[in-house]
């Protein structure tokens, strides 16, 4: 390789970096075939891997309770909103196959803990509850983180996005039904639902990342339009949004100092323990074994299926070929 | 101030479940295609209802044609989405590069007189 950089290059490399901001700045969108900084593409690929790994993954907690859901109705909708999930993993590891990184070259990096996923799915699910406190808060976050990547700088991330979030609404709404139904029900029923709720508030919480004040990532991001608002802002958000869902459900969330705040116009809200959640992120939580374990086995229990299918298509693509 | 230890170089939010951990690193992989024997990719077009055009929504990985469009029914129409599907071999698609973006639709950008615009008619005459 000659070590000496051309002025042309220079130039050339400098014009196809400020067409790159531009576009950015213009609000444009852009597209996998693209010139992009290096940095860009993955950065862009470990976000949308990540995504995709979390949806994949976050199938597990409630795909606990399909067997045992209480009703046929409850079991059809349960079996639908799981099916979303992995649809959801299905646009995103699209998204991701157009920066050039394959389907199954993301699996095994997923298997063998090179790739990460949202550490939310390593909590448990003991109870039947668990299936519409996730839709309702779990889903209710992801919204929230969602809503505003549906205008990424990357189109194709944006444009799963935008599916993934009319299919949402679907999910948080199905919770809360859930939720209200159990809180029409017995005593019992009710303390379920908001042991429930405790067991997963502070989580949720957690699911927006560190303050902003410890998130050196975000400066970037923001400046590549890949992230829209703060860790912060959107747990404000999600915090102001919640209060009066639970007041109508008639739940409350274990958080002594949450109070509203007429000067602010927002709720405030108690100091987080990142003790706890740093045990999980860190691979101690209760599932994080288990989750993985079930993955790898699913992915290989699926291998000869997968090779069947091949040899199937070969065959048949040979005897056309004879019959033609 | 007693906050516990700090997050910061263990997680972060990125993407659309928030908090995940960074630990020592996260690996993009190397971007080429993985040479196993895999199931080859497809694009799926989708016509949302009649009368309209088959759109671009995403893509898949199936063996062959027919489990493409099984796949593709599953995964991108759940919810009476599309009446019609195409899928594509993606190898077999052919497109223009950004890269001569310019130069290849340059022959469009001077034809002003392609356009209804272009040309002036008095306010006098109707329905033009
Ligand atoms: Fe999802
Ligand atoms: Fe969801």
């Amino acid at each position: 390789m000659n070590e000496t950089v051309q002025p042309e290059t220079v130039d050339a490399d400098r014009a196809v970096l400020d067409h790159f901001e531009s576009t950015i700045a213009h609000d444009q969108r852009i597209e996998p075939r693209d010139w992009m900084p290096e940095k860009y593409r993955k950065t862009m690929i470990r976000q949308i891997a990540q995504h995709a790994h979390s949806e994949i993954i976050g199938m597990q907690p409630e795909g606990n309770w399909i067997t045992r859901a209480p009703s046929l109705r409850r079991k059809a909708i349960l079996l639908a909103k799981v099916q979303d999930e992995a649809g959801h993993g299905m646009y995103l590891y699209s998204a991701a196959e157009t920066l050039g990184i394959d389907r199954g070259e993301m699996t095994e990096m997923l298997i063998s803990g090179r790739q990460k996923y949202s550490s939310i799915f390593n909590y448990p699910t003991p109870s039947y509850a668990d299936v519409g406190v996730i839709g309702w808060l779990v889903d209710g976050a992801a919204i929230c983180n969602q809503v505003p990547l549906c205008r990424s700088s990357f189109g194709p991330y944006a444009r799963a996005m935008v599916r993934i979030c009319k299919e949402e609404s679907f999910h948080q709404r199905q919770g809360y039904e859930l939720l209200m139904t159990m809180m029409r029900g017995t005593d019992t029923q009710r303390e379920m639902v908001q042991e429930s709720v405790n067991r997963w508030w502070w989580p949720s919480l957690m699911m927006f990342g560190p303050p902003d004040e410890q998130s050196p990532n975000t400066e970037q991001s923001m400046a590549w339009k890949i992230k829209r608002h703060t860790n912060d802002e959107l747990r404000q958000r999600y915090v102001d949004m919640s209060v009066p869902q639970a007041e109508a459900l008639g739940v409350t969330f274990p958080d002594p100092e949450l109070r509203w705040n007429a000067a602010t116009g927002h709720y405030d809200y108690g100091q987080i323990d990142w003790d706890d959640f740093n045990r999980v992120v860190s691979g101690d939580g209760p599932c994080n074994a288990e989750r993985i374990e079930h993955r790898r086995s699913a992915h290989e229990d699926g291998a000869w299926v997968r090779e069947a299918a091949i040899a199937y298509a070969d065959k048949q693509a040979a005897r056309t070929k004879t019959a033609a | 101030m007693t906050e516990a230890s700090p997050p910061s170089d263990s997680f972060t939010a990125e993407g659309g479940h928030g908090a995940v951990p960074t630990g020592p690193a996260v690996p993009t992989g190397s971007p080429t295609r993985s040479p196993r024997n895999s199931w080859p990719l497809w694009e799926v077009f989708v016509r949302g209802k009649r009368g309209l055009n088959h759109v671009h929504v995403g893509s898949l990985h199936a063996a062959d044609g027919e489990m493409a469009l099984g796949n593709a029914r599953d995964v991108y129409t759940r919810r009476n989405e599309g009446v019609s599907i195409w899928v594509v071999p993606a190898g077999s698609i052919t497109a223009s590069s950004p890269d001569e973006k310019d130069a290849f639709f340059a022959p469009s950008g001077d034809k002003v007189y392609r356009h209804p615009t272009f040309y002036e008619i008095p306010d006098n005459v109707p329905h033009m």
